[in-house]
């Protein structure tokens, strides 16, 4: 496997494993670095304006995910955003999302359920117990992160509405306002913003409703006030800024498979073999590293998922 | 105006205004101010560097006869190569810092990826432009021939801002802002050479 690989300061092949995340927890990045790179780098950095406090997420519970991975500091999870509503340039969305209401905020349920309803984000935050998991991010542009986000399994949220045996798919979409997002006219994809998963990806148990990151709530840039995360698929499959979820019979519309289908397919599971059409996607530049890492199969999270696909062609099924 | 073209100063001043893009790169790369990911950002601003500068040595011409200041032409070779030169470093920061001088990908990347081929020919048709660029390169080729050679330029623009269209996702104002700039200034050749060839049905009698 090529979690094998030597890289400089620790060999994960050397650590005891259960499962291809379970590494010693001595090997996370300890919060008090992490914290006091970011209080240097924050100082650094200074925007006017970005000094506002984040709100802070109590009782989360820590998780195995991530152990050994180096978290990817919090000024670059915040500053470098794909979010094509606010511009689409990596830093647009840090710029221009900042005044984005993201109270009152409620999530339509529904579709093939017995139990459609909406739920007040209030209430979501307090549906499940928090969780913290570190997850590697790979975006589909050939750039990956390591982030530590703070949510639930959308399963969580989907078995309230008790969904029928008719829903085969699940659809979401983000909240779309011109007027709070007069960028979106440029960025060159259709709105709303739609992304879906089949059924048994979604009820997945490293499928996350994400509410926070860095022990606070979601910036707007990242997708507040909650976004998915998918982590072994490219990264515009996790949407952000959700406002309906449908469970439905076939297989919804994707904006990234509607602006350019040759390129984005439905599935978009990280995968070194398939390359996208205009670029390799064999490695990837893990953001803050200068080499560039081999990218792995299903973004290293096969043990847990492969069997997801098993049978099926992922080429065809891109 | 004319005077300012034409004064001793001027050529050094434009050699270091066109040197300071890189330098600025240089010192935020040292810095570590170049933002999250810096090797994208060198990648970008060396290509924009580089077709910026390719616009203004095709300005020159148009500019030389339809503002009336032919004094220009002093500067449009080094216009030409400070192109080159972004160029250079463009194609040096994909060899080198994006693809660790793996050539067989590098190789591979050029068959088969549309926008690196079209990065990859405007490249190679602004190299013998850089080589023959000299006086004595023009003497031995003759005039008319290094002409013909140079017209290679419009190979290299029309491929560069096609390099840069089909690299973007979807948001394509940027290169096509670029592709227009050129179609002006193609234009503008075009307007030239009429009036040229038939002065009387251009120029009021």
């Amino acid at each position: 496997m090529s979690e094998g690989r030597k890289l400089p300061g620790f060999c994960i092949a050397d650590m005891p494993r259960r499962q291809n995340y379970s590494l010693p927890y001595s090997l996370v990045t300890p919060k008090s670095v992490y914290l006091s790179r970011r209080k240097l780098l924050g100082s650094l950095l200074a925007l006017p304006g970005a000094a506002a406090a984040a709100q802070k997420l109590e009782n989360i519970r820590k998780t195995g995910y991530g152990r050994g991975e180096t978290l990817t500091p919090y000024e670059a999870v915040t500053t470098y955003n794909n979010f094509y509503e606010f511009g689409a340039s990596k830093d647009d969305p840090a710029r221009n999302a900042r005044n984005f209401r993201t109270r009152p905020w409620t999530v339509r349920v529904e579709g093939e359920a017995l139990k459609p309803r909406t739920f007040d984000i209030d209430e979501i935050l307090k549906l499940a117990p928090l969780e913290e998991r570190i997850y590697r991010f790979r975006c589909v542009e050939g750039w990956s992160m390591v982030i530590p986000w703070i949510g639930f399994p959308l399963a969580e949220l989907l078995k309230q509405v008790e969904p029928k045996s008719s829903a085969q798919f699940v659809a979401f979409e983000t909240f779309f306002d011109p007027k709070q997002m007069p960028l979106s006219a440029w960025s060159g994809i259709p709105f709303p913003y739609v992304e879906g998963l089949r059924m048994d990806e979604a009820m997945h148990p490293l499928t996350i409703l994400s509410l926070g990151l860095y022990g606070e709530v979601l910036p707007n840039q990242n997708g507040a006030p909650l976004r998915l995360v998918v982590p072994w698929k490219y990264g515009f499959k996790s949407i952000k800024s959700i406002v309906r979820i449908r469970l439905v019979k076939n297989q919804p519309p994707t904006t990234w498979n509607l602006a350019n289908p040759r390129e984005y397919g439905f599935y978009s599971n990280v995968n070194p073999d398939v390359d996208h059409p205009r670029w390799s996607q064999k490695k990837e530049r893990r953001i803050g590293e200068f080499f560039k890492r081999d990218t792995l199969l299903f973004n290293g999270y096969g043990n847990e998922v492969a069997s997801l696909y098993a049978g099926m062609d992922l080429r065809k099924n891109h | 105006m004319r005077r300012l073209l034409a004064a001793r100063p001027a050529k050094p001043a434009l050699f270091l205004l066109c040197l300071a893009p890189a330098l600025w790169l240089a010192a935020g790369a040292w810095r570590g101010a170049l933002g999250v990911n810096p090797i994208e950002r060198i990648t970008l601003e060396t290509g924009q560097w580089t077709l910026r500068l390719l616009a203004a040595t095709l300005a020159v011409t148009p500019l030389r006869r339809l503002a009336g200041w032919p004094e220009l032409i002093r500067f449009r070779r080094m216009l030409g190569l400070f192109s080159f030169f972004y160029a250079c470093l463009h194609a040096l920061t994909y060899v080198w810092l994006d693809q660790f001088f793996d050539w067989s990908e590098i190789a591979r990347d050029i068959v088969k990826r549309p926008f690196i081929t079209a990065g990859a020919l405007s490249f190679a048709a602004m190299t013998p432009l850089a080589a023959t660029s000299t006086r004595g390169w023009i003497a031995r080729l003759g005039g008319r021939r290094w002409q013909r050679l140079h017209r290679l330029v419009y190979v290299a623009a029309a491929a560069g801002v096609l390099h840069f269209w089909w690299k973007v996702k979807s948001d394509i104002r940027e290169p096509a802002l670029y592709a227009l700039v050129f179609a002006v200034l193609l234009l503008a050749r075009l307007f030239i050479r009429r009036t040229a060839a038939h002065p009387h049905t251009a120029a009021p009698v």
